[in-house]
This record gives C-alpha cells, structure tokens and sequence, in this order.
C-alpha cells in the first residue's frame, strides 16, 4: 500500500535531483529548471502531508497554490534576468557571470 | 481509490516518469531537451498530485507550470542560445562536489523519512471550495500579497526585458 | 528686607552675571551697546546684593565662628555627599564687596577702553562669567564646589588673557597662564581628596569640627602634608615663587582684564582659599612657616624685579607679585585679618593703577615703555593725578588705605617675633615706594616727548579711576586704630591675637616708603645720580634682574631637559607599541582578507554550496540534538 513515506522519498529524490542541478550546471536557465524541480519536490511533501495526516487538510494545498505562484514569478523575473544579462554580456554561463566578487 | 492495485500501479509509473523525466533535465546536454523533459516531469507531479486526490492542484500543477512556466523556458532557451544546441547544458567542475552534497541531503531526508513514526491517518479529501473558502478568510493577507508580487514580477518582467536606456 | 532678601538670595550674586555671560554669548554678539549695558546692569545687580549681603553680615550678627549658610544636596553617593549652597560670613562678604564692585567699575571702564574693539561684545561676556567664577568660589560652602569654580576662574583667565588670540604672544600666555596654574590645582585637588579621604567630607562647616579634634588625637604630620598640598593651589593661583611666572605675562590681555585678574578676581582666589581654609592651615606651625617663608620670598623677589623693568604693566605685574607675597606671608604669620584687609586695600588702589595706566596705554596708542612716555600730567590731569595717589597708597604713605593694610601685616610679623619676615617686609615697603615712583617720575612728569599727542581719556574711563582713587585713600580707614579696627572685629578667625598698635613700626615704615619716593625722585627727576651710570656700576645685577632671574629660561631648559626626554620615550612608545599594535591589528585584518577573498569567486554556485553546507550544519546540530534529547 502506497503511503505517505513513499511521496516523501520520492519528494527527497527530486529535490536531490534539482540541487545536484542548481550546483553542477552553466548554464542560467538549467539552474532555474533545477530551482523549478526543488519547489515541485516541496510541493508534493506538503500535498502529501496535507492528504495523510489529519491536521489541517486544507491548509496544505493552500501553500502549494502559493508555492506555485511564487515559483511563476520567480521564473518570469528569472528568466527575464537572464535576458537581460545575455544581452549585456552575450553569455548566460554562470561560469562567467562572476561580477559578484570583488 | 486509494489502496487498490490501480492505484499502486499508477503512482509506481508516475513516480517513474517523474523522476527520469527529472534526471533528463539534470543530465541532458541539450537544453532544449532538458526544457521539454521539465514539461514532462510537471506533468508527472500532477499526476502524483491525483493520486493524492487533488485534483484541483493537479490541474493548477498541468496548467501554470506545464503550460505556463516550461513554454517560458523555451522561450527562454530560444532568447538566450545562439549556437550548438548539443552542448548548450554542460555540467561545470563541480561535479563531484554538487553529487556528493546531494547524495548527502537525500541520505539525510531518507533516513529521516524512514526513522519517523508518521502518525497518519484521518486525513480527508480537500474540495476546491474549501481551498477557496481558505484563500478568502484565514489566508487573505497573503493571497493579496501574492497578487501583488504577482504584479511587481510581471512590471519586473517587463522592464527587464525591455531592457534600460543605459543598455540600449 | 532688601538687606534679607540680599543675604537669602546671595546665590544670585554669582548668577546673575553668569546669566548675563549665557545671554551675550547666545543672542548679543551681534550688538555691543546692550551686550556691554547687559553685562553692567548685571554687575550692578550683584554689586547691590554684595553690598546688602555685607550690611546684614554686619547687622545680623554674622561672624566666621557663625556663618549664614543655605546648602542643597548636589551629588550623594556612599561614601561621597557633596553639597552646593551659599556661605556667606564677613571673609566671604568683604571679598563680594571688593570683586563685585571692582567689576562693575571695570565693565563701566571698558565700555570706553574697549569701544570699536571687533571681540567687544565676547570681551563682556567673558569678563560677566569671570566675575561669576569668582563670586561663586567666594560663596562656596565646600572644597568641591570652590574647585569647581576655582577651576572655571582658571579657564577664564585662560580665555581672557589669550582675549587677542590672533596675536601669539597672546596665545602663548593664555597657554602659560593655564598650564601653571594647572599645577597649582593638581596640587589643590590632591589636597582635597586627602581631605576627603581623611575626614569623610569636603564641608567646611564639618571640617571646622573635625580638624582640630583630628590634630588633638592624632597630631598635626597629616595636616601639614594636606595643608602644604593645598597650598601649592594658591601659589599657582595666587603667583607665588616658583609658579609666578604666568603672572606678568598676563599682560597680554586687554589692560581691564589686567586689572581685573590683579584686582579682584583671580589672585585673590589663592590669598581667599587660605583664609576660608584657615582653620587647616593654623593646626600645623610647620605649614604656616612655608607660608610666611614662600610669601615673603616672593615679595623680595617679584619687588627686585619691579626695579628695572621698563614695561609699565609688566611694573605693575611685579608689583602685585610683591604684594601678594606680602597677604601670603601674612596669612603664614597668622595675620590672616591683616593678609584679608591687605588683599582689599590692594584690590581697590591695584585696579586703580591698572586701569590708570590702561588710561595712559590707551591714549599713547598702545605704548607701554615708559621710557617713551613723559609729560603725562599735563596732557592727562586725572589719569596722573591718579595714579599717583594709587601708588602712593601702595608705598604705604599714610593716611591712604595701603599705609593701614600694611602696617598690619608688619606689626603682625614684628610682634609675633618673626623678626627676620619683619626686616623683609620693611625692605620691600621701601622698594615699592622706590619703584612705583621712578615710573612715576619716568612716565608722568619725566622730560622724555613721548606723551605730547597723548590725550585725556573719556568720562567712562575717568570716573571709575576717580572712585577707585577715593577708596584707595578711604578704604584703609575701615581697619586703622582711628575706627578701632572695625575690619578686624568682623574678619577674623578663632583664636586670633590682635596686636596693640606699635608707633615704631608705624613710623618706620612710613619713614622707609618715603625714603623711597626721596630716592626716586633724585635718580629720575633731578637725576642728581644718573640711573645710567648705576646700571654701568652695577651692570651683573642690572641684567639678573632684568631678565627676571632666567626663571623662564630655567623653566624653558628644564622643560627641554625632562619634558623633551619624557616625551621622547614616550614618542617611541608611541611609534614602536601603539602604532604597532594598530597596524599590528589592521595588517591581520588585512591578511585575512586578502586570503578570504579567494573564497569569494563571485559565483551563485559556490555560494550555493556554501548554502548547503551550511544547511548540513544546521540539520545535523538539530538531528544531533533530538538524539541527545532523546537519550
């Protein structure tokens, strides 16, 4: 019988899966599909909480639709970012996006 | 629903989609691929989602991100990419580092998944109208908060590709 | 009831010009015809106080044994109560009289001394907040509150005597002036703290009692220590020897200010604390023999000084010198009420010299050799006129007020058998006469041309020459045998031993002062001897007193000596430990920066991982806390 153990294992493989992304890819907008992948594995932990234990069903699904919406957002700006950094640079490598430094 | 073998099966599959589909994300070395197969792994968290039966977060999940956010990031990749597509996603040096670490975190959240005595039970299935009873009452303030960073995204969006007269 | 409302309201007397000093350096800078009618109407105020507060001293039945006191608590911690309030008995009375009433006639004075001057206005408001020191250390009712003020006084001499500050000479004397007088009041505030360490309390109501039972029980060793410590206070303040030496150069102020520091407000400080401190000071012989001995040392001295100097202010200066040793010695010989009734004499025919001669600088466009005047007296009648009866009433010819004054202290000396101090006084009664009068006959009636364009002064500034001239005549009176010694019934201390008058010592040092007029007048006016011929002869002593003995210079090549070395030690100290210390530390900051900076790549995955491991940390210390819970 499938329960809530396995969404969280499967939650914890695709967060894994996007973090070993956001730190071992170039490219900019492999890195916000990677971000897109870690809030989805959120995103399905808290489905999966609000589905099998009995605090507050509700309240589970709410902050999916708010994790989402944020997620959207991020990504627009994100990948507007990334527009605009190609445009000035010609690169959307992280490798070479390093004016954070001193 | 929950229980039967139909429903075993089918979280075994979407799982199976999802993950390979997110692994193709990770590993593949053209972007454009990766893009599609994040389609694909959206889609299989919405079928996960029905699983749960949540269906109206399902549709949300196969409607905002599918449907929204992947056409976006082909949008996105079509903006951004000039030149060989087949090396448009490589890996940088930190490889090993970045697969180590995440080994780490899985291990973690496993073992922490796996050592706990989940109390469940009681859970009930969630209605859209009580989602949107939820969204009206107890989480208005924040709903408009989304609605206004909703906003301020799509100005940001906007001006950032539009681009500064500095740039121009 | 003016005269009760005086004695309740006595801590106005200080207030008012304090307040008048706020208001002229607030808003009236900008308008010197109210600024200095301000600073006036202030003084007087506190004149008219001073003089109600003296008349119920008189009629109240005030006495030092039993003064009026108001006191309010300040400050109270264990172990330490210190209280602010007024004190007012005859010594305090005379002293309000003598400050608030030579103030007034210096502001009054200034208004036409100082007219067109571009600091006209910040000149009375330094000058009100002078004279508030002043007055607020003569009304103090304990050793912290007299220090407070004794030091605010210091700061104003320091801000009036550097008053043209654009002139370095100015800037160096206002420095010396504050750097000595510093001296003094590091010695003073140890004595107080010894004080307070000792008795519990700084009081001087308190410190009346405990004092003397404290000598019977314990002896007089301790005493004398404090008391010589305080001491050193008015030496600085009060310029006795060694710490003279700011004192003339204090004439690089405004020729009032001069007059004022001279007069009434700051030299009178020193000679005040010993006799409001008299109580210390009589338990132990040992201290008052410094006393007598570094007062009448500084008298001779400052008196051998005053002989060639050719600077009118800079006579006058050695002059107060002289006769400040003389108040000092005479507080050291137990004459205190002659050393008090001293300073007021002094205070009104010293003023009247100074303001007198400010009079002459001032229509000689600012000549001060004397040499370079002459003449005066038919070009400035009253300026002349006087000043000789002011120096006249320094000789000590009498009936004027310095006769009575002096004849005091040296019948104090003679009869209490401090013969050799006896000796000394009457030498120096003769060189002040000596020298007062070859400035006289030199500057006023000399045949040099140098004072043919000179011109009267003002009324402003003759008036107050011409009462100051009446009390330098009259003042005396209050305290000679024809009043009965009026002064001395009221200022007087426990235990004080008036000596009958002595027609000797009367007539000898009558005889000696104007043997001294006789001297100067064949030198300098009928130059029966020539002056230049006795310089020649005695040319070695001519040019040790002319340089004043080379204190400065021994002070300056001591200085060079210790304070050079000192600070050469200290400069190293400075260079090799603090600086290293500071670029020590600096350096290290900046080595780990510059190897941190290596850790900044300025990627968003490294910080990521730097994220991650952070989160690891974070996850492992709680895991690894639920575990210890758990167990």
């Amino acid at each position: 019988m499938i329960g809530l153990a396995h969404y969280l294992l499967i939650g914890a493989v695709l967060f894994g899966l996007g973090l070993f992304g956001l730190l071992t890819k170039r490219n900019l907008i492999a890195l916000l599909m990677s971000i897109e992948l870690m809030l989805n594995s959120v995103n399905i932990n808290l489905v999966a909480f609000s589905r099998f234990t009995a605090i507050d069903a509700a309240s589970g699904q709410v902050f999916s639709l708010f994790i989402i919406a944020v997620a959207a957002a991020e990504v627009a700006v994100g990948l507007a970012l990334a527009y605009a950094i190609h445009r000035g640079r010609s690169t959307v490598s992280v490798d070479e996006i390093d004016w954070l430094k001193w | 629903m929950n229980g039967g073998v139909a429903h075993t099966l089918a979280f075994y599959f979407l799982a199976g989609v999802t993950l390979a589909a997110a692994a193709g994300v990770v590993f593949k070395r053209n972007l454009v691929h990766s893009a599609f197969l994040l389609s694909v792994t959206f889609l299989g968290v919405a079928g996960l989602y029905m699983t749960l039966e949540a269906e109206f977060l399902a549709a949300v999940q196969a409607l905002v991100y599918s449907g929204a956010v992947a056409i976006l990031v082909v949008i996105g990749v079509m903006l951004t990419q000039r030149s060989d597509m087949g090396q448009s996603n490589p890996p940088n040096a930190m490889i090993a580092v970045g697969g180590l670490a995440s080994l780490a975190i899985v291990g973690v959240i496993v073992w922490a998944v796996l050592g706990t005595d989940w109390k469940t039970g009681g859970g009930k299935v969630v209605t859209v109208a009580d989602i949107g009873r939820r969204f009206l009452t107890d989480f208005a303030p924040p709903f408009e908060a989304v609605a206004l960073l909703l906003l301020a995204a799509l100005i940001g969006a906007v001006v950032l590709f539009k681009g500064g007269k500095a740039q121009s | 009831m003016w005269v009760d409302f005086s004695l309740t309201h006595a801590w106005l007397i200080p207030l008012l010009p304090a307040l008048a000093f706020v208001v002229i350096s607030f808003l009236l800078l900008r308008s010197p015809w109210l600024a200095s009618r301000l600073a006036i109407l202030a003084m007087a105020s506190s004149f008219v106080l001073a003089v109600g507060a003296g008349y119920a001293v008189l009629t109240r039945g005030i006495t030092v044994e039993a003064p009026f006191v108001m006191k309010t608590v300040w400050l109270s911690i264990p172990g330490l109560k210190v209280d602010m309030g007024v004190l007012i008995d005859p010594i305090a009375a005379t002293l309000l009289f003598v400050v608030t009433l030579i103030t007034l006639l210096v502001l009054i004075y200034s208004t036409g001394y100082m007219a067109g001057d571009p600091g006209y206005c910040r000149f009375f408001a330094f000058i009100s907040l002078f004279a508030a020191s002043m007055l607020g250390l003569v009304i103090a009712t304990n050793f912290l509150q007299m220090f407070i003020f004794w030091e605010l006084v210091g700061l104003c001499s320091y801000l009036l005597i550097g008053f043209y500050f654009f002139k370095i000479s100015a800037r160096e004397a206002g420095k010396k002036a504050f750097m000595t007088t510093r001296i003094g009041d590091f010695g003073l505030l140890l004595g107080i703290l010894l004080l307070q360490i000792t008795f519990r309390t700084l009081d001087f109501a308190e410190l009346g009692v405990k004092v003397p039972a404290y000598v019977a029980e314990y002896g007089a060793e301790t005493m004398t220590f404090i008391a010589i410590l305080l001491f050193i206070g008015p030496v600085a303040k009060s310029g006795q020897f060694p710490l003279h030496v700011w004192l003339p150069d204090a004439m690089e102020g405004p020729t009032p200010v001069s007059a004022l520091i001279h007069a009434a407000t700051m030299v009178a400080a020193g000679v005040y604390l010993i006799a409001r401190a008299y109580f210390i000071f009589s338990t132990t012989p040992e201290a008052m023999m410094v006393i007598a001995v570094v007062g009448g040392f500084t008298a001779l001295f400052a008196a051998t000084i005053a002989l060639v100097q050719n600077d009118i202010k800079r006579i006058l200066a050695y002059s107060t010198l002289s006769q400040l040793g003389y108040m000092v010695m005479a507080m050291g010989i137990g004459a205190m009420t002659a050393g008090m009734f001293h300073l007021m004499t002094h205070a009104f025919f010293k003023a009247l010299l100074f303001l007198a001669a400010g009079s002459v600088i001032h229509a000689m466009a600012n000549e001060q050799d004397i040499w370079k005047m002459g003449r005066l007296k038919d070009k400035m009648p009253v300026t002349t006129w006087t000043f000789v009866i002011g120096a006249l009433a320094l000789a000590g010819i009498p009936p004027l007020s310095g006769f009575w004054s002096k004849d005091e202290i040296l019948l104090g000396a003679f009869a209490s058998g401090h013969m050799g101090l006896y000796l000394l006084g009457t030498l120096v009664a003769f060189l002040t006469a000596f020298y007062m009068f070859r400035l006289i006959f030199v500057a006023y009636f000399g045949s040099n041309k140098g004072g043919e364009h000179a011109h009267e002064s003002p009324l402003v500034m003759t008036v107050p020459l011409v009462i100051l001239a009446v009390l330098a005549v009259v003042a005396g009176f209050v305290g000679s045998p024809l009043m009965d010694y009026a002064f001395a019934h009221y200022v007087t201390y426990p235990g004080a031993v008036h000596h009958d008058p002595n027609i000797m010592v009367m007539v000898i040092s009558a005889l000696v002062a104007i043997a001294g007029i006789i001297l100067a007048w064949a030198i300098y006016q009928k130059e029966l001897i020539s002056h230049l011929a006795l310089r020649e002869k005695f040319q070695g002593i001519y040019t040790l007193l002319y340089n004043k003995y080379y204190i400065d210079e021994i002070y300056h090549w001591l200085g060079q000596r210790f304070i050079d070395g000192t600070a050469r030690v200290l400069f190293w100290f400075d260079i090799y430990v603090v600086n290293g210390l500071v670029n020590g530390i600096a350096a290290l900051t900046g080595g780990a920066g510059k190897v941190l900076r290596y850790t900044e790549t300025g990627q968003v995955q490294t910080y990521a991982g730097y994220m991650l491991v952070g989160v690891i940390v974070i996850v492992g210390l709680v895991l690894i806390a639920g575990f210890a819970m758990l167990i």
